[in-house]
């Protein structure tokens, strides 16, 4: 299925999408550009997935990833930003050391993963993967499934008790609260 | 550049996407820019599972895998958007070196 010209063309445009819009979420100065840029990264990434024969995990990332969390990190930027303070919002810090250290680690993994000879499957057949997943979630992988949607539970009652403002004292009324 | 698109440009297109991420949490100030950081960084490990669930003759085991760490990642969203309101509520900023004052 990857061989075709038109593949190609498919991959090469959402590689050239996902990481032209990770690059606007890395190097932006202003956080709200940032945070909706995420989103044509985050789409591209699902594009991605869908080349990749994965179709119910593509829409997951959309659901989750792109109506969720980034839409979860967009409230966070504007409850806590001065939106129009471009200069200080975005500052990088040590930009050499940075690229240093993310330099010296791609090289290391570039070499790695062109080097190993990956074990290839011929003969790929590709089909729906719904139902192959629903069973794998509720066969092999029932136990961790259960103890994920516990996980969120405790990531719910957490995130609430975290980000509650303290009631003002009962009996001593002062100003501000 | 012939031949199809192999297993390597998928896991050197996750390769990039990591970096970015990397570099993106090693230099941001602010707190909700080092966790955009992380997300990019759990797309590239998802990339990295679904293109050997691929290869390695379309099975399941990876994309399930890819499910529960897009899972994971709104539970740690979520925990560290309300860690992030909460250093704002006592802090009136998100620099994580204002942070620093929980050391004591």
């Amino acid at each position: 299925m990857l061989n075709t010209l038109a593949a190609q063309i498919i991959f090469y445009l959402l590689a050239a999408i996902t990481v032209g819009f990770a690059a606007l979420v890395v190097f932006s100065r202003n956080i709200v550009y940032s945070a909706f840029a995420l989103v044509g990264a985050l789409m591209g990434v699902a594009g991605i997935y869908i080349l990749l024969a994965a179709d119910f995990v593509a829409m997951v990332q959309v659901l989750l990833y792109v109506g969720g969390i980034v839409v979860l990190t967009i409230f966070a930027v504007m409850l806590t930003q001065g939106i129009g303070d471009v200069a200080v919002s975005n500052r990088a810090a040590g930009p050499v050391a940075g690229l240093a250290v993310t330099a010296l680690a791609g090289a290391v993994m570039l070499y790695a993963t062109l080097r190993t000879p990956w074990h290839i499957a011929h003969n790929i057949s590709v089909s729906a993967t719904t139902y192959g997943v629903g069973n794998a979630f509720l066969g092999a992988y029932v136990l961790p499934f259960e103890v994920a949607s516990l996980v969120l539970l405790a990531a719910l009652i957490g995130a609430v008790v975290i980000s509650r403002q303290d009631p003002p004292a009962p009996q001593t009324e002062k100003a501000g609260g | 550049m012939g031949g199809g698109i192999t297993l390597d440009h998928f896991l050197v297109l996750g390769l990039i996407l990591f970096l970015l991420g990397a570099y993106c949490v090693l230099t941001r100030r602010n707190a909700i820019g080092i966790l955009m950081g992380i997300e990019l960084i759990l797309n590239a490990a998802n990339i990295n599972y679904l293109a050997f669930a691929y290869f390695g003759g379309a099975r399941y085991d990876g994309q399930v895998f890819a499910i529960f760490v897009i899972m994971l990642a709104a539970a740690g969203a979520v925990i560290g958007l309300a860690v992030i309101l909460a250093i704002y509520q006592n802090l009136r900023t998100i620099d994580v070196d204002a942070a620093e004052t929980l050391s004591g």
